[in-house]
């Protein structure tokens, strides 16, 4: 098991359900109702969880690191 | 699983003339498996017809894009779009788009609202000073984008006549060689090339410069992806809205109950501007092709590695499966998740952009005047992978 270093979290009342984050990683996010949601809270670190914030066309995934900072969506 | 037994139908099915749903998707969509279909130009493809599948080969990493350049690619002319981020998967396509994904959030985008409203309504002082009957593309359809995409991307709007032919002959699918659609292309990146220069001896507030310092500074793309990019931006940041505006006031005045709906509660706005996404099929045609990359099931049919999928959106958005009364335009419709701006990694860069500026200018043009008609013959785009007005002489 690795540590836990970052937390993912989509807000559903801002998701459109692109389907751009399982796009970019499968494994991280997953579409299978009416928003996106993520595979898992809790996860290692890894820069497409960034990305998938970053691409977001509604902005509504966060990626926090473990002291609970926002590292993605950038201001 | 159906099998590949029968001849190719012969693709697109729909005719540039209207803004209807040819009747040949209804059979596809309710016949078991998928269609084989060929264009004009490429290999026979896949076509996906249903809503569920849509979904399915749009949102799935096994559809490549990129597969597309190794293979005679199914496409309505001789002359090929490669290149550029459409034609990327991820980790590739992902770092060029999160390079331009910023200007494009709905938080961005809200913030050029109020220009927008400025725009609309000038533009239709200027109508109304000229007099019906007015060519409502050119004077209202095309400058709004036109302006909010140039100002966005750094381009001076007074070139608008000139990228405009070279907008209309990238997206044309008319007798075009390859040649000339080559010759075509490289005076749009030409024209780009001048421009980025430009904004590198003197950089702006805008979109270009910061893609310029996202190459100089940090090599995160190289100069032909920035080129490709702006180019990419400018047609499809225009072209798609500037088609929609005269496509959904066309829808409106098919259907004057829902206009007088609107017209009454134009909070009503947002959700007729969705439904009016989901209803009009753009596209002359399903194009940008996805090659599966191992044997998939899609809908009964065993697409193999290597084949060819279409995705039809339009016919997707009209899925009885998924959408009550597909068949009837609804602006109070609610779960409107339609496909009008794609699904998945590529789903439309510039989707709150183009939102805003369809739920402005329609707003705007319906309230200024409550007389709306069309007054002249309504001239087509033909050839080309967008349908709408070419011009659509107004009145009130």
């Amino acid at each position: 098991m690795s540590a836990v270093a970052w937390t993912v979290d989509i807000d559903p009342a801002l998701c459109i359900a692109s389907g751009s984050c399982p796009g970019v990683a499968p494994d991280l996010f997953v579409l299978d109702g009416p928003h996106a949601r993520p595979v898992r809270e809790e996860i290692a670190e890894d820069e497409r969880a960034l990305d998938a914030a970053e691409v977001c066309p509604a902005m509504a995934i966060t990626v926090r690191d473990a002291s609970g900072q926002v590292i993605a969506p950038r201001p | 699983m159906t099998t590949a037994g029968t001849a190719p139908l012969s693709y697109p099915f729909n005719i540039p003339e209207s803004l209807d749903l040819s009747a040949e998707y209804e059979r596809a969509r309710s016949r078991p498996g998928l269609l084989k279909v060929q264009l004009a130009y490429g290999e026979p493809a896949w076509l996906v017809t249903r809503y569920a599948e849509a979904r399915f080969v749009l949102g799935d990493q096994r559809f490549s894009r990129a597969l597309a350049d190794e293979h005679d690619e199914p496409r309505q002319s001789e002359g090929r779009r490669s290149g550029g981020i459409l034609s990327m998967d991820p980790p590739d396509h992902t770092r060029l788009r999160t390079l331009v994904a910023k200007a494009f959030t709905v938080r961005q985008v809200e913030k050029l609202r109020p220009q927008v409203k400025e725009l609309t309504r000038e533009l239709l002082d200027e109508l109304e000073a000229a007099g019906p009957p007015v060519d409502l593309v050119d004077r209202y359809a095309l400058p709004i984008p036109v302006a909010v995409i140039c100002r966005l991307l750094g381009v001076p709007e007074e070139d608008r006549p000139k990228f405009r032919v070279w907008s209309d002959a990238a997206l044309s699918t008319s007798s075009l060689t390859a040649e000339e659609f080559e010759t075509n292309r490289a005076e749009l990146r030409a024209y780009m090339a001048r421009l980025i220069e430009q904004h590198r001896k003197e950089p702006q507030d805008d979109l270009m410069t910061a893609l310029i310092d996202a190459r100089d500074v940090d090599d995160r793309l190289s100069e032909l992806e920035l080129i490709d990019l702006c180019v990419g931006i400018l047609v499809a940041g225009h072209e798609t809205t500037a088609t929609q505006i005269p496509n959904f006031v066309l829808a409106l005045l098919d259907h004057p109950d829902q206009l007088d709906l609107l017209r009454g509660d134009l909070s009503l706005i947002n959700g007729a501007v969705e439904e009016l996404l989901r209803f009009v099929p753009l596209g002359s045609g399903a194009g940008q092709p996805r090659y599966a990359t191992e044997d998939i099931d899609v809908g009964g049919t065993l697409v193999r590695a290597g084949e060819p999928v279409l995705v039809a959106v339009g016919a997707a958005n009209r899925d009885a499966l998924r959408f009550d009364a597909p068949g009837k335009l609804d602006i109070r419709r609610t779960g409107n998740q339609h496909l009008g701006f794609g699904h998945g990694v590529h789903h439309c860069l510039g989707a709150q952009l183009a939102r805003l500026e369809l739920q402005e200018a329609i707003s705007a043009l319906i309230t200024r005047f409550p007389g709306l008609r069309v007054a002249g013959d309504v001239e087509w785009k033909t050839q080309m992978l967008v349908r709408g007005p070419r011009v659509l002489p107004v009145g009130w």
